[in-house]
C-alpha cells in the first residue's frame, strides 16, 4: 500500500545569495498502485517533486505522505531512479542490483538470490559479473530498474530515467516499464520531458509550471495501458491536447523562437 | 591475465636493457671508477647481496613500509571525513594548507633529538611526508565525488558509515593509490637521507659508508639495492591496487 498525498508542498532552498523556490503549493493525491507521469518545461521542478516524496528533501511547507505516513525520511519500499540511473561504477551488476538489500541489511544469501532474480526479470541474467561501464545505456537503465525490483518497492519514483537513451532503446524500455507497472501493480511516479513518454505511461499527467513549480493542469488519462494504445487516434489526440497545455505554459518559447530564425 | 604478466615481464625487460645500456656508455665517457660499468657494478651486487647487503636492505624495508603503512592508516581516513565534512574541513582545511608545504625533511634533525638515533626518527620523519600527500589527495578526492552517487545510495536509506563504505572509500581509491605510489618515491628518498645522517643500519647508511671507504663496487651494489626496493615498494602498490580497484580496468 504506498498511496502518495500531497497538501500544499512547498520548497524553498538556498541558492548562491538568494533564496530559490522550487515548488509551491503543490496538491497531488496519487491512489496505490497508480502511474502518474509528470511534466513540465525544464526547471520547473519536477526533480524536487521526487526528492520530496522520496525524503531525501524536506519540504518547507505543507506536507507530504506515503502509505498513510508522513515523510520524514528515506522509506524502505521507495525506490528512487535518478537521470544518471545511481548506478556505482565499482560495483558489478549483481552487487549494484542488490545494493539496496545490503543496505537495509538483508543477509547475504537472500540478497543474492533476490538480485539474481531481479537481473533476470529485466533480461540482464548473463551480465550478473559485469561492471557498469561494461554495459550500454538501455542496460544500466535495466540495472537500475532490477534494484527498485530487488528492493520490491511499492513506490518507484523516477527521474527522466530514459532521457539519455537513444529513441529505439527508449522505446524499449518504456515497454519494460509498463510491463512491469502491469504486474506488479506499484505506485508509479515518472517525471519525464517526453510528451509521448507521459501518454504512454501516465494514467494521470500532471503538467507544472515554470518555476516556481505550481500544478497547472492534471490530464485524465484512462487508457494508458492498453493494448496496441500507442498507435490509436486516441493516443494522438492526446499528445496534441498536451502540447497545447505545455504551450501554455511557455515550454516552447526557446525554441519557437530558434525556428524563428533564418 | 596472463598476457598481461607477460607484457609485463618484457616491459621490464626491455626498460632493464635500455638503463644498462645507457649506464654502460656513460660509464665508457666517463671512465672513472665512482661509476663503474654495469657489468662489474651487477656482479659486485651478486656478491654482496647476501653477505653484506641483506641485513641493512631489511633494515630499510622495515623502515618504509612502516612508515608507509601508519601515514596511509593514518591520513586517509582523516582525509575522506574533511572531504564529506565540510564543517570540519573549514577547520582543518586551512592548518592542513598550512603544513603541507612545509619542507619536513628539514625537521630531520629535531626528530633525531628527539626520538634517537635508531629507527623511531627515520620512520616518524617519512610518516609525516606521506601523510600529507596522502592526506589532501584523499580529502580532495571525497569531496569531487558526483553529488548523484551519494544521493542514489542514500535514496536507499544508507547511513553515513555505508555511504562511506560503498561510495566514499570506493570513489576515493584510484585518487589514493595514485598518491601512494607518488609518496613511494618521496619516502625511499627521504629513507636515504635519513640513514646516511644517524645510524648505523640501512641501505642509506651502508652507501654513504663505502664511499667513505672508496669501495665504489660496495656502494654501487648499495645503490642497486635502494633502487630494487624502490621497485619492489612500487610493485607491492600496483598490486594491492589492481587487486583492490578491478572495476578502473574493464573493458570499454
Amino acid at each position: 500500500m504506498a498511496a502518495v498525498e500531497m497538501r500544499d508542498a512547498g520548497v524553498t532552498y538556498e541558492g548562491v545569495g538568494r533564496e530559490v523556490r522550487a515548488l509551491d503549493g503543490v496538491s497531488l493525491s496519487l491512489a496505490d498502485g497508480e502511474p502518474v507521469a509528470v511534466i513540465g518545461p525544464s526547471g520547473c521542478g519536477k526533480s524536487t517533486l521526487l526528492l520530496a516524496i522520496a525524503g531525501l528533501l524536506p519540504v518547507t511547507d505543507g506536507a507530504v505522505e506515503v502509505a498513510g505516513e508522513p515523510v520524514t525520511g528515506p522509506r524502505l519500499r521507495t525506490a528512487l531512479i535518478l537521470q544518471d540511473f545511481g548506478l556505482l561504477p565499482w560495483k558489478t551488476a549483481l552487487r549494484n542490483a542488490a545494493l539496496g538489500l545490503e543496505v537495509r541489511r538483508v543477509p547475504r544469501p537472500e540478497r543474492l538470490r533476490r538480485a539474481a532474480d531481479a537481473l533476470g526479470r529485466v533480461g540482464l541474467g548473463e551480465f550478473a559479473h559485469s561492471y557498469p561501464a561494461e554495459l550500454s545505456g538501455g542496460m544500466r537503465q535495466r540495472l537500475a530498474l532490477a534494484r527498485a525490483l530487488a528492493l520490491d518497492a511499492d513506490l518507484v519514483l523516477m527521474d527522466e530515467p530514459l532521457s539519455a537513451l537513444d529513441a529505439l532503446t527508449r522505446e524499449d524500455l518504456q515497454g519494460l516499464l509498463l510491463e512491469l507497472w502491469r504486474s506488479r501493480g506499484h505506485t508509479q511516479v515518472l517525471v519525464t520531458h517526453s510528451i509521448e513518454e507521459a501518454v504512454y505511461l501516465g494514467r494521470r499527467i500532471v503538467v507544472l509550471t515554470p518555476r516556481p513549480g505550481r500544478v497547472s493542469a492534471v490530464v485524465e488519462n484512462p487508457r494508458m495501458g492498453a493494448e496496441g494504445y500507442r498507435d490509436t487516434e486516441a493516443f494522438y489526440a492526446r499528445c496534441a491536447e498536451l502540447r497545447r497545455l505545455l504551450a501554455a505554459e511557455g515550454a516552447f518559447a526557446v525554441s519557437a523562437e530558434e525556428g524563428g530564425r533564418p | 591475465m596472463k598476457r598481461g604478466l607477460t607484457r609485463r615481464v618484457l616491459g621490464y625487460g626491455g626498460a632493464v636493457a635500455i638503463v644498462l645500456l645507457a649506464w654502460e656508455l656513460g660509464s665508457l665517457a666517463i671512465g672513472s671508477p665512482a661509476l663503474p660499468s654495469p657489468v662489474v657494478a651487477l656482479a659486485g651486487f651478486a656478491r654482496l647481496f647476501v653477505p653484506e647487503l641483506l641485513p641493512h636492505l631489511f633494515a630499510s624495508a622495515g623502515r618504509v613500509l612502516a612508515a608507509v603503512a601508519i601515514g596511509t592508516v593514518l591520513a586517509v581516513p582523516l582525509g575522506l571525513v574533511l572531504g564529506r565534512t565540510p564543517r570540519a574541513d573549514a577547520v582543518f582545511a586551512p592548518v592542513v594548507f598550512l603544513l603541507y608545504p612545509v619542507p619536513w625533511v628539514v625537521m630531520l634533525p629535531v626528530f633525531l633529538v628527539l626520538l634517537g638515533i635508531g629507527n623511531a626518527p627515520k620512520v616518524a620523519l617519512i610518516t609525516v611526508i606521506v601523510f600529507f600527500q596522502i592526506l589532501v589527495t584523499s580529502r580532495d578526492a571525497a569531496r569531487a565525488i558526483p553529488p548523484a552517487s551519494v544521493l542514489s545510495v542514500r535514496s536507499l536509506g544508507a547511513t553515513r558509515l555505508q555511504v562511506f563504505r560503498h561510495v566514499v572509500v570506493p570513489a576515493a581509491l584510484p585518487d589514493i593509490f595514485t598518491a601512494l605510489r607518488i609518496a613511494s618515491g618521496t619516502a625511499i628518498a627521504v629513507l636515504f637521507l635519513s640513514e646516511t645522517v644517524a645510524g648505523t643500519s640501512g641501505l642509506g647508511f651502508y652507501i654513504m659508508d663505502a664511499w667513505g671507504r672508496i669501495a665504489y663496487s660496495d656502494m654501487f651494489a648499495g645503490i642497486l639495492g635502494l633502487a630494487l626496493l624502490g621497485v619492489v615498494l612500487y610493485e607491492l602498490l600496483e598490486a594491492a591496487e589492481r587487486w583492490l580497484t578491478p572495476w578502473t580496468r574493464v573493458a570499454r
